[in-house]
């Protein structure tokens, strides 16, 4: 049998899914021996030349993680998607857009801005950009920031989508075994997480009861043994596709929807609304509608890692290299 | 002008790049260390609550979320003003310390330490964990593994995740430490200690016996003289997980102590156009760019800026290795850049002495873990000493403790200008006019920058650096020279013209 060719590369992420790979521990022995790591910057050799040289749809499977955010990113996930039979946005941001999505809340020239204008920076007004060059007037070479974060589906065609910030370590493993065994479900599909919500998952039982008010995770001790929404506490357990084991609930901290929209709901801020509207201990749509309108900040809450996949994405372009802003 | 590309997959990888520039005589007259990566975390955490920070700023960096974690609680603590309970901040130090001495083993054993332990000229394809495992033994592999694996169980106990944690939380930590957790957390703690001594007895045999090392280690192209900064207690000892920061000049006489909060006073950031990684200076000495003739206002934090501004360890068994290392040198303190794997090594010992202490701490088991905020938010500092150097987090809100502004200067933010310094130094004395740019060249010159451990994810709220590293060397007209790549695994690739295909210039 020939070995599978595997990839891996990361585009503006934080190296937590490297890590989440790498974290399969022994087992990344037995990934070793039934496929060859064909590309994976943090841990192999590979050269560009070997890249470039490959066939299309040379490797077998390719995983990326991180969110576009700027011309190389862009530039890379093309070239991989020509050389890689299968794709897998690996991780949140990849999949879509990830907590560094949050930055679509602002035009990107406030973005860069705000960045080089702190108040620890010295205030001359220097930016940098992708025309930068070194005093002899060579280019210094930065790539630039696209005007909008996007999800690598914006980008290139994905077969499937691996959730999680980072993934579990388990399913990471799960899917390797599948990938190893041919045995991928047709894609497009979500794979390493279920279709059911982190409630389903959840240590922490739901009794039923109805609240108040919403309160903020800091504002009250909660519970232990009891489900964090009836205590008042925004958790997106309900809205959020299970798969990492309800982890955060379990150490008594509200889930942020990082394995994004559970089942085939189409909008993790509409669902989630809706779960609030029933818990309230009301019949009154004014009493209703007041408590949710105390939640505060619910752009950032519910789309915390799915801002640029969610319907509140901001609106985009065919192609984004035309949005592109240096 | 002679027109270069830059190869693509280089900026694939390539997340720090080198570019130095010869004069007529061909040496090196400058060099620059370029951070092409931007995420834009300060303007996207306006607007968001306060008690959110530990969590999405954790995403900075995902090898060292416990630090950004750390300091976002610390900052949101003072943000609402509020003291967490005893129970709490023995749980916060413990799992602080197991980060910081997990991390600082995986350098040791997989990103710097290879040069030593396998040696700087040794072929580059074992210039690794493999080639450190070859030459220590298989025994060491399980024993480094096992190092890793027990950090993340703390992380796991103490913050509910292994990458990621959330325990941290405005006030305390999320949930109290059962004693069943604490009775492996003592576990832990032991075999951390064992580990970390382990590891300063391989460094003393290899290293420090070794004279052609020894030299190495003492030789001008690692030399720098800067200041030195460290978060230290009352008794200005390193802690790295809350303190005064201390900044002492190339003399080792205090410059200033500071609390965090007061930052703003005596740190200041210049912005160049070449790169998206701010240069902080002291604010006192003014900023004056990157020279070896005038480089006071540059510091070093991290474990070679810890040793340097603290005045003895907390623990007793790194306080005899804290004493063995400035005996060696034969003064305080210490500029040898190279000096910052040793004084790593004791920063994990003690690191791992208090993991010890703390996980045998009586009160860690104690309900009382939080303390719910009461004040109005309003503006607050966290500041801890993450592996890679100084991380101050800094919020303003609302009154309903929503940010309306934050700032984020990182370990190897702070580091940069000493890089570049460091980076320009090794490169002036190793790259000889006239001769060919060679492996042990390129080396000795990453040397310099691998010695701090640095994390341009972190530094530009990016991408994590484990990086594959350029050197493109040009000629005084600004033709391209040649070059040399290396690639994550350290072997290597000529830069020439057959790479060059249509770029910028």
């Amino acid at each position: 049998m020939t070995k599978l060719k595997l990839g891996m590369y990361c585009a503006a992420g934080c190296g937590g899914c490297d890590i989440s790979l790498i974290d399969v521990h022994e087992h990344l022995l037995d990934i070793v021996a039934a496929a060859d790591i064909a590309f994976w910057p943090a841990a192999t050799d590979f050269k560009y030349s070997d890249v470039e040289a490959m066939p299309d749809g040379e490797m077998d499977v390719c995983f990326i993680n991180g969110a576009i955010r700027n011309t190389e990113n862009i530039e890379i996930a093309k070239l991989l998607r020509a050389k890689s039979k299968v794709l897998v946005a690996y991780g949140a941001c990849s999949a879509f857009g990830g907590v560094p999505g949050l930055a679509n809340l602002y035009p990107v020239r406030e973005v860069i801005d705000r960045a080089f204008s702190t108040q620890s920076t010295d205030p001359d007004g220097q930016r940098p950009s992708a025309s930068a060059t070194h005093h002899d007037g060579s280019s210094a070479g930065l790539p630039a920031i696209t005007g909008t974060v996007h999800a690598l589906s914006d980008i290139v065609n994905v077969d499937y989508l691996l959730p999680g910030c980072a993934p579990s370590s388990d399913r990471v493993w799960e899917l390797c075994q599948v990938i190893v065994s041919g045995e991928l479900p047709p894609s497009p599909a979500i794979v390493g997480a279920t279709k059911k919500c982190v409630c389903d998952d959840c240590r922490l039982p739901k009794q039923g009861t109805r609240v108040s008010k919403f309160v903020r995770s800091h504002e009250i001790i909660a519970e232990d043994g009891r489900c964090l929404l009836e205590q008042g506490v925004v958790c997106m357990g309900p809205a959020t596709r299970s798969g990492c084991g309800g982890q955060c609930p379990d150490a008594l901290m509200p889930c942020r929807g990082c394995y994004g929209p559970a089942g085939d709901s189409l909008d993790v801020g509409a669902a989630m609304v809706s779960v609030l509207g029933t818990l309230v201990d009301s019949e009154d749509e004014d009493v209703i509608r007041q408590a949710i309108s105390q939640v505060v900040d619910p752009a950032g809450t519910f789309y915390c890692f799915t801002l640029p996949t969610s319907i509140l994405g901001r609106a985009r372009t065919t192609d984004p290299a035309e949005e592109v802003r240096s | 002008m002679t027109r270069i590309s830059i190869d693509p997959i280089t900026r694939l990888e390539g997340h720090g790049r080198i570019d130095l520039f010869l004069d007529h005589a061909g040496a090196v007259e400058e060099a620059f260390l370029v951070i092409p990566e931007l995420r834009g975390f300060e303007k996207f955490l306006e607007g968001r609550p306060v008690e959110e920070m530990p969590q999405i700023t954790s995403r900075i960096c995902g090898v060292c979320p416990e630090a950004h974690h750390a300091a976002a609680a610390k900052a949101a603590d003072a943000v609402y003003n509020v003291t967490i309970p005893e129970a709490a901040e023995v749980a916060r130090r413990l799992q602080y310390n197991a980060f910081m001495a997990g991390d600082h083993a995986t350098h040791f054993y997989a990103l710097g330490g290879p040069d030593f332990i396998v040696g700087p000229d040794a072929p580059a394809s074992e210039r690794n964990i493999i080639g450190v495992i070859n030459k220590v033994g298989p025994e060491l592999a399980g024993k480094v593994i096992r190092m890793r694996k027990e950090g993340h169980e703390v992380a796991e106990i103490l913050g509910g995740r292994r990458i990621h944690p959330v325990g941290m939380v405005p006030g305390g930590i999320s949930k109290p430490v059962s004693a069943e957790s604490a009775v492996r957390l003592r576990e832990i703690g032991a075999y951390m200690v064992e580990f970390a001594q382990e590891s300063l007895a391989i460094f003393d045999a290899i290293v420090l016996q070794d004279p052609r090392l020894r030299d190495l280690v003492l030789s001008h192209a690692y030399y720098n003289e800067t200041a030195y900064l460290a978060l230290v207690n009352d008794d200005n000892q390193p802690d790295a997980y809350d303190g005064h920061v201390r900044v002492v000049d190339a003399d080792g006489s205090e410059v200033v102590r500071y609390h965090p909060s007061d930052y703003l006073e005596h740190i200041a950031e210049a912005v160049v156009p070449w790169s998206y990684l701010k240069l902080p200076y002291l604010k006192s000495f003014g900023w004056h760019g990157v020279s070896d003739e005038n480089s006071r206002h540059i510091m070093r934090t991290g474990p070679l800026g810890s040793i340097n501004a603290s005045s003895g360890m907390q623990t007793p068994r790194a306080q005899a290795e804290y004493e063995r290392f400035f005996d060696t040198f034969g003064g305080k303190p210490v500029h040898h850049t190279l000096a910052f794997h040793w004084a790593r090594l004791i920063e994990m010992l003690q690191a791992a002495e208090l993991v010890d202490r703390h996980a045998n701490d009586e009160r860690l088991t104690s309900t009382d873990v939080r303390s719910v905020p009461t004040g109005t938010p309003h503006e607050g500092v966290g500041c801890v000493e993450a592996p890679r150097g100084l991380l101050t987090h800094h919020y303003i809100t609302d009154d309903n403790g929503i940010v309306e502004k934050a700032n984020l200067i990182v370990g190897t933010t702070y580091q940069y200008p000493a890089i570049q310094l460091s980076v320009a130094t090794a490169a002036r004395e190793l790259v000889k006019p006239g001769a060919e740019l060679t492996e042990p060249v390129m080396n000795g010159i990453e040397m310099a920058f691998r010695a701090y451990d640095p994390c341009f994810g972190c530094a530009t709220h990016a991408l994590p650096g484990s990086s594959p590293l350029e050197v493109r060397t040009f000629g005084p007209a600004g033709e391209l020279v040649g070059g040399l790549r290396r690639n994550a695994d350290g072997s290597l690739e000529q830069i020439d013209d057959a790479c060059a295909k249509g770029g910028t210039r």
